[in-house]
């Protein structure tokens, strides 16, 4: 097959106006931080800094519950949930109009391709506002009772691998329900959510509805351990999820928690093999792998498995990794120097423990964080990189024979966020999707997602689910079990 | 004391554990004196061990894709046969329930009819929950997407310490109605009523291992329930009242293992005349969405 060049197709950054430091948006305005204090996000395609921006410290979060307690008592709570619907809608329509401008920050602050930010995270989080704006004046027809009441003030915690998506997750739930909101946007990727503020003045929101308070860990932790806190809601890790779950422990506090992710994606014999092998290079390769529902572990039936993974390499091959500015690039940029770490560390431990490690063919640019397309075979179930989440670039191959070994391998971890199915086999897609335990199941499909659908995991995956009409539920207090 | 024997010596019962449809004693070979509640020996009932919490959710582990495969009408159908057999019973719960928690014969009365109204209204849900709380998605593309409640698993249930019957019916009938298997840890000094449950359950179509029963010391076994790496869910109401052991505490240890956990609704145990909702179900219930295209 003729491979085609591509000539350089770079999007404009001039779009977006990026400011030299940003403070704390508390109760509608930007503020200096108590301490001073401040970090810096970086490029992670040319590790160039992008701005210096204000780490909160308790003192700041406590203004900030503040703020947000006295907007849901005062102003947000008392309102009609119809009048709350049309900020939403307003948010949702402000997103479409600047989504050029959002696409382009958050590729700059994330290092994702901008196709995918153009044409799924700001799309998506627009569409997320959009949703449950409606869903602000029908609280009664969503299966909680009559006048199902929110928590109070959500403390929200989110990561760097959607920034404004899982912002967008957070938030429209949170304040179409009645809530109101202390979020604390990643480390490393602060900046769209600091757009966002600017979006919040001209759609108007009164203060206090949403503060945005920005830092590391400690922030998260700050904000987590308060105790205005109503309602904790974090995406991330498992382990600093089992870290918050304890923190709470013994309060009243209720929490979500979306975790890590260990999905297999199975393809027997009788798949459709180029919508899977499709499937398979969207399924860990979108976002660099950097998805907690990423299909990790290909699970192969075994009499396909040669073939499968020749046409997979061979469609690796065709990949093009490097400037996510470029409209054309499929893979871009790893978000941090400590996650490129993480990923070489595990893969190494992948070589070392004897699986066979093949690396796509590409050149990566010098600067910033990169890591190719990589696929090990030869995986047993004991080794680290089919058991631990890489978030990364890194596919485990697995092989089975029969249906039954399927669903013993693809359950066989602590995880039970997604899993793949691929077969021509209706029957046999129903009876795989029950036995599979995790929340989301693609069939012939992967990594799809949409405001209406719940989204979240089993097990060590986490609790709760943000979606759909079930995304409702734990920012009230009728609908919430934990 | 007499002074002279009765006619005829009654047959006493020997109280034990409640394992995969078996009744053993605790592995540990220790027993604890249960009273009624004006001081009366009562019984030496067993006091279950760490190993016998460990074979429990072994068993409980067993027993769940079976009894999670059984078809929801199957399911209301084995559960509602568990009311009937309970009224069968009427008179030895009236009697355990009156002697453990002190209430007078009527009273006793009263609270084991509110337990097998209750049972009956959580049967009920087995083939409905799913409808109430699952749902078809109207996704933005060509898919067929479909949301629906499933069981989370092995759940462990630290029962109620002061009513020993309507109480474990409250926390026990939402877990498995959905197709969970269940750890009991029985009230600690009103453990019978829960044993003469087990009683029931192993004369009912609910296959062994679906309800295991421990009675003991609450504060010694629920931590390592709370702990255990294969238990997926905890309802910690019997940690109030119990001695050794706080909710927060066994809610700090299942944080390890992500455990779903039910906390108490008040400070203190309350009363459980009103302690029936769908909630309850659905705090051992997961929401599984699944998607596929549609096309020609």
């Amino acid at each position: 097959m003729p491979r085609f060049e591509y000539a350089p197709a770079p999007e404009s950054r001039a779009v977006v106006d990026i400011a030299s430091s940003y403070g704390l948006f508390i109760d509608g305005e930007f503020v200096e931080s108590a301490s001073g204090g401040s970090l810096k996000t970086i490029n992670p395609a040319t590790e160039e800094s992008l701005a210096d921006v204000a780490v909160a410290d308790e003192s700041d979060v406590d203004r900030a519950v503040r703020a947000a307690r006295r907007a849901q008592e005062k102003v947000w709570g008392p309102m009609p949930g119809a009048e709350r619907a049309k900020y939403l809608f307003r948010i949702a329509r402000l997103l479409a109009e600047r989504s050029r401008e959002f696409a382009v920050l958050e590729v700059l602050d994330n290092g994702k391709p901008i196709r995918e930010a153009r044409d799924v995270d700001v799309p998506t989080a627009a569409a997320h506002f959009f949703y449950y704006a409606g869903w602000a004046d029908k609280l009664d027809h969503a299966g909680f009772g009559p006048s199902p009441r929110p928590h109070g003030v959500a403390g929200q915690v989110i990561p760097w691998n959607f920034p404004l998506l899982m912002l967008a997750w957070k938030i429209a739930p949170a304040l179409a329900t009645g809530n109101t909101v202390v979020l604390k946007p990643a480390e490393t990727t602060p900046l769209t959510a600091l757009l966002f503020a600017d979006l919040l003045r001209q759609a108007e929101l009164p203060p206090g509805v949403v503060n945005i308070v920005t830092g590391a860990g400690a922030t998260g932790a700050a904000v987590v351990a308060h105790p205005g806190v109503d309602k904790v809601a974090f995406t991330g890790s498992t382990a600093v999820g089992k870290r918050i779950a304890k923190e709470i422990a013994g309060t009243r506090k209720h929490a979500t928690l979306e975790l890590g992710g260990k999905a297999a994606n199975i393809v027997f014999d009788d798949a459709p093999i180029d919508q899977a092998i499709e499937g398979i290079v969207n399924g860990i390769f979108f976002n660099q792998g950097q998805v907690c529902c990423a299909g990790s572990r290909l699970l192969v039936q075994e009499s396909v498995a040669e073939e499968v993974v020749e046409r997979l390499k061979a469609r690796l091959g065709t990949l093009r990794v490097g400037d996510p500015m470029d409209k054309n690039t499929d893979v871009g940029a790893i978000n941090s120097a400590a996650q490129l770490a993480r990923i070489t560390d595990l893969t190494k431990a992948g070589e070392e423990e004897g699986a066979v490690r093949w690396t796509a063919d590409c050149a990566l640019p010098e600067q910033g964080f990169w890591f190719a397309p990589t696929v090990f075979t030869d995986v047993s179930a004991a080794h680290r990189i089919a058991r631990e989440e890489i978030f990364g670039p890194v596919l485990s191959v697995l092989t089975f024979r029969t249906p039954a070994e399927a669903v013993a391998k693809a359950n066989n971890t602590p995880y039970g966020l997604s899993a793949g199915i691929w077969t021509e086999k209706g029957s046999r897609i129903l009876s795989m999707a029950d036995k599979l335990r995790a929340g989301v199941v693609w069939a012939n499909t992967f990594n799809r997602f949409d405001p209406t659908s719940p989204f979240g995991g089993y097990k060590e995956s986490g609790y709760g689910r943000e979606g759909g009409r079930h995304g409702l539920a734990s920012y009230l207090i009728e609908g919430s079990t934990r | 004391m007499r002074a002279t024997a009765p006619a005829r010596i009654d047959v006493r019962k020997t109280y034990k554990l409640f394992i995969g449809g078996a009744f053993p004693r605790s592995e540990s070979g220790r027993t604890y004196e249960v009273t009624s509640a004006k001081g009366a020996f009562l019984a030496n009932a067993a006091q279950g061990s760490r190993k016998d919490a460990r074979d429990s959710v072994r068993a409980a582990r067993a027993a769940q894709p079976g009894w999670a495969g059984a078809t929801a009408y199957n399911r209301g159908q084995v559960l509602y046969r568990v009311a009937e057999l309970l009224e069968g019973r009427r008179a030895q719960f009236v009697s355990d329930v009156a002697a453990g928690e002190g209430l007078t014969e009527r009273r006793a009365q009263d609270v084991v009819s509110a337990a097998i109204d209750r049972w009956v209204w959580y049967a009920g849900w087995s083939d409905k929950v799913a409808q109430v709380a699952g749902n078809a998605n109207p996704v933005a593309g060509p898919y067929f997407n479909i949301s629906a409640p499933e069981p989370t698993g092995v759940v462990a249930v630290i029962a109620p310490q002061e009513s020993s019957l309507l109480g474990l019916v409250s926390v026990l009938a939402p877990a498995i109605v959905t197709g969970n298997t269940v750890v009991v840890v029985a009230s600690e000094d009103r453990p019978l009523p829960a044993i003469s449950l087990a009683e029931v359950l192993a004369t009912s179509d609910v296959p062994g291992g679906v309800v295991n029963i421990i009675t003991g010391r609450t504060g010694e076994i629920a931590p390592h329930l709370a702990k255990h790496m294969d238990v997926n869910a905890i309802d910690v109401a019997g940690a109030l009242g119990a001695s050794g052991i706080t909710w927060g505490e066994l809610e700090a240890e299942a944080a390890g293992t992500v455990k779903r956990v039910l906390r108490p609704a008040g400070d203190d145990e309350g009363s459980w005349a009103d302690a029936q909702s769908l909630n309850a179900i659905l705090a051992y219930t997961e929401t599984k969405t699944v998607w596929h295209p549609k096309g020609m």
